[in-house]
């Protein structure tokens, strides 16, 4: 299993691919909705692709009130 | 009318397959437009039938099939009414919105929803009607009605009750979450998925298939095998009307209303 440190690294990593940031602009704290500058809508088209690449379903109402990419891989952590 | 441009839809008719594409800005939200020129569709399909044997519902938007009911409309549409006429006005919707709904779930053709992105409330209840979902791997299908204190509105309690097991149900519709197109094909709602981009082309393909068989034979199951649930919707919109007139409902849809992002009820 992943640790949270890697699985971190691995939603910057895809959010940095997929939103056409570099991956060393991305720290876990961000704040993605500013960082990545996107809405709710791109936040769902995000889980999406957490959930392709974590192979995990993570209903959206875990993510209320997420805003930052370390909370982000705990919410997947406890998933995996 | 093998073709119709209108300014939430449009449709067109080739080789057999009549494709109707939802392109209303932003994300095809179903007011009283977009209920005027179904009506306009259901109304053709009769004709239609001399040149096709199948249709496919698609969206021209990126963000997605179907947001779902336009909400900002519902909201002010019904504060500029008095409130005794506020629900009457909406009963009235409702009731139009179901007969569109019914004539495309029954009608003589292979219907194959090709749907993308967001799928949403009234989205996913139209998406419903259709005989086939083929969905893009990224679409998200969603009943949120029931943060803003509804329940669905245009048929979809009955017609997933008609799909998919009573307990799935229950999970969309209590929990109000999303879930992406490879769940969805899990637990039946879905019959194919395709690569990103590609869900109207898997439907093209799909209705090249259908489109096959003796037109007769093809009704003849349709009719033996989807029956419409016409007590179910009735109770529907009697639930749907007996909520609206609670406060809470007002509250959830203002709210809704004076949120500037793109989808206000989504975390």
């Amino acid at each position: 299993m992943n640790s949270i440190d890697q699985t971190t690294e691995e939603i910057l990593k895809l959010a940095a691919d997929h939103f056409k940031v570099s991956r060393e602009q991305l720290s876990p704290g961000d704040d993605f909705f500013k960082k990545l500058g996107i809405n709710s809508l791109q936040a769902l088209d995000l889980l999406t692709r957490l959930e392709q690449h974590f192979r995990i379903e993570l209903p959206d109402y875990e993510l209320q009130g997420v805003t930052d990419f370390r909370t982000l891989a705990e919410r997947i952590q406890s998933r995996l | 009318m093998k073709s119709f441009r209108g300014k939430t839809l449009s449709w067109t008719t080739t080789d057999g397959t009549i494709e109707l594409a939802l392109h209303r800005e932003p994300c095809n939200e179903i007011g009283s437009a977009t209920l005027v020129e179904l009506e306009i569709f259901a109304a053709a399909l009769e004709t239609l039938e001399k040149h096709a044997q199948s249709v496919i519902i698609c969206s021209t938007r990126a963000e997605g099939f179907c947001a779902g009911a336009d909400l900002r409309e519902l909201y002010h549409s019904s504060q500029a009414l008095p409130p005794e006429m506020r629900l009457p006005e909406v009963r009235g919707f409702l009731e139009r919105i179901h007969r569109v709904m019914n004539t495309l779930d029954a009608a003589p053709f292979t219907t194959i929803a090709a749907v993308h992105g967001v799928v949403f409330g009234g989205g996913f209840e139209l998406a419903l009607v259709c005989d086939l979902i083929v969905a893009d791997k990224m679409a998200r299908f969603c009943f949120p009605e029931l943060r803003l204190g509804l329940i669905p509105g245009f048929g979809g309690i009955p017609r997933l009750k008609r799909d998919l097991g009573n307990a799935v149900v229950r999970d969309l519709l209590l929990t109000g979450r999303s879930i992406n197109a490879a769940k969805a094909q899990s637990v039946g709602l879905v019959s194919q998925l395709a690569a990103e981009g590609d869900a109207l082309r898997v439907a093209r393909a799909t209705a090249a298939q259908a489109n096959k068989f003796d037109r007769d034979t093809a009704v003849s199951a349709k009719r033996f095998l989807k029956t419409i649930p016409r007590d179910e919707l009735r109770q529907e919109i009697d639930i749907f009307c007996e909520l609206f007139t609670r406060p809470a409902v007002e509250e959830g849809l203002r709210k809704f209303v004076e949120s500037t992002d793109a989808l206000p009820y989504l975390p």
